[in-house]
């Protein structure tokens, strides 16, 4: 269930607002909500390691938004997305409880896993074009074998 | 005695508001977009962003429209920004092992694992102005392999690690200090150091390392890795009891391998620079590699060659470019009551000067 979750919840602060957006809309009957936790603009420090490996220094913040929504029908959701898109977390909020309840198998199918696609299908042309860079070398023969 | 000053607000209000017609420039042509500035202008974004310390393009690209493509304002404005967000907490270090390369390459081997992947890159190019970007020209789309790039690139210095003849990072969990938090204090631990480094200005940075390079605490340095990428950025979450990624930025890491003869305490090995910064910049990644590895000295147990790059405390209380600029443009501002009474002063010192001179010359 974790890993689940886990994993829905990477694909809703990953992917961008308007992709959400238009996901969203395709989910019928949206349910009502009240909210735990408005959206709430903030900021995370995002730390790295000495040399990659070592120990941890802070490099700078990233901004964040969360929420916490509770649905009618009692499931509680919460939505931390990157960036400062309130509605963003409010929707990944509603879709992290609705993923938890009976309707989960519809809201995977219409929402996480096209999001979840679409994100592959762009690291994808990136790593294609990173690949078309990747140099090969040949040596050229400098004939003292002859 | 003391004089307030009041007024000016019309002046000021008149100022700002034609700030504001230049800004805008010839309404003839279009306006630029926060959209545009941030989808082709990124490598000022991505300044912004590193030396700013904070991860948001948006927020960047508008800082730059503000401040007319003053990167330093602009970094000022992100700055004051990001003093009014709270922080949710702190990520677990990202894990550049296993970073979405775009870009990465070796300056020590050849045949590294995982090859030598140019990206998007102006090496190579001719430094030539390019006038059909004058003209609104169409741009092909760049080359797609067949196969994508493998997901994780080992790091280069794992090679030299197998045989032992590099100096290891030591890993001991401790919490690292937060210079946004508490103030700086000497002597900083490379913590402390990579912080302020990472976020410092591009331009000093760099100039430091280029002091290395010329001779002041000359450590001979080589590019290990340069890569490019996106990285996952992971963090706890209390209320779920779990950690969650809660998105993805964009770093430069270069990793430099140093010549080292050995010391009172160290064998013969490699020694090691670290240089990390938000969003794409390598000229600023490898300047923050040579100056940390300079910093080191002590822990290498190098000696002191009084150079400014060995210097901690020249190196990170110079290196921030907005209390730099804010100590140094501060000195336009009014300071008619300071120099009121150096006036002052000035003229009782000739006073004095005067009437001792009548003295001497009437005695003689």
């Amino acid at each position: 269930m974790n890993n689940d979750r886990k994993s829905w919840k990477s694909v809703l602060a990953k992917s961008r607002a308007n992709d959400v957006d238009k996901f969203w809309t395709t989910i019928e009957d949206q349910p009502n909500f009240k909210f735990l936790r408005v959206p709430e603009i903030g900021a995370v420090m995002v730390r790295g390691r000495m040399g990659a490996t070592g120990d941890a220094f802070n490099l700078g913040e990233m901004t964040i938004t969360r929420c916490s929504v509770e649905l009618a029908t009692g499931e509680i959701g919460h939505g931390y997305v990157q960036g400062r898109d309130r509605k963003h977390s409010e929707r990944a909020a509603i879709l992290d409880a609705l993923l938890q309840g009976s309707r989960s198998t519809e809201v995977d199918s219409k929402v996480i896993t096209p999001l979840r696609e679409l994100r592959l299908g762009r690291k994808d042309v990136k790593a294609k074009k990173a690949a078309a860079t990747k140099v090969d070398f040949f040596t050229l023969a400098r004939g003292e074998d002859e | 005695m003391y004089v307030a000053v009041k007024g000016g607000e019309k002046a000021i209000d008149n100022a700002h508001a034609w700030l504001a017609e230049d800004r805008r420039g010839d309404p003839s042509i279009d306006v630029l977009s926060v959209a545009q500035i941030r989808e082709q202008l990124s490598f000022a974004v991505n300044r912004v962003m590193a030396e700013g310390s904070l991860y948001d393009p948006q927020l960047a690209a508008l800082a730059i429209k503000q401040a007319r493509g003053d990167l330093i304002e602009a970094i000022f404005l992100l700055r004051a920004y990001r003093t009014t967000l709270p922080r949710f907490g702190t990520s677990h270090p990202i894990e550049t092992e296993k970073m979405s390369c775009i870009r990465r390459i070796s300056a020590t081997f050849k045949d590294a694992p995982g090859g030598q992947v140019l990206g998007p890159t102006f090496d190579y190019t001719h430094r030539l102005l390019d006038f059909k970007l004058a003209a609104d020209g169409d741009i092909e789309e760049a080359e797609l392999a067949s196969k994508p790039l493998d997901e994780a690139v080992p790091h280069i210095t794992n090679f030299l690690n197998a045989e032992g003849l590099i100096q290891q990072e030591p890993n001991t969990d401790t919490e690292p200090g937060d210079l946004t938090r508490e103030p700086l204090e000497l002597p900083a631990n490379r913590a402390l150091r990579l912080q302020s480094l990472a976020r410092g200005d591009e331009g000093f940075v760099l100039g430091m390392a280029y002091s290395t390079q010329r001779g002041y605490a000359r450590n001979h340095a080589f590019v290990g890795e340069l890569r490019i990428g996106d990285v996952t950025v992971e963090m706890d979450i209390p209320e779920l009891g779990f950690s969650i990624e809660i998105g993805e930025v964009e770093v430069t890491e270069c990793e430099t391998v140093n010549q080292f003869q050995g010391s009172k305490t160290e064998p013969p090995q490699f020694t090691r620079g670290y240089g990390l910064v938000l969003g794409q910049s390598e000229r600023k990644s490898i300047s923050m590699a040579l100056v940390d590895r300079a910093l080191r000295w002590k822990e290498l147990g190098e000696d002191n060659l009084g150079a400014p790059a060995q210097d901690e405390e020249f190196v990170l209380y110079h290196c921030d470019n907005i209390q730099a600029t804010g100590f140094l443009e501060h000195i336009k501002l009014p300071h008619y009551v300071d120099f009121q009474s150096e006036l002052e002063l000035i003229r009782k010192l000739r006073r004095e000067a005067q009437s001792h001179l009548q003295t001497q010359e009437a005695a003689e």
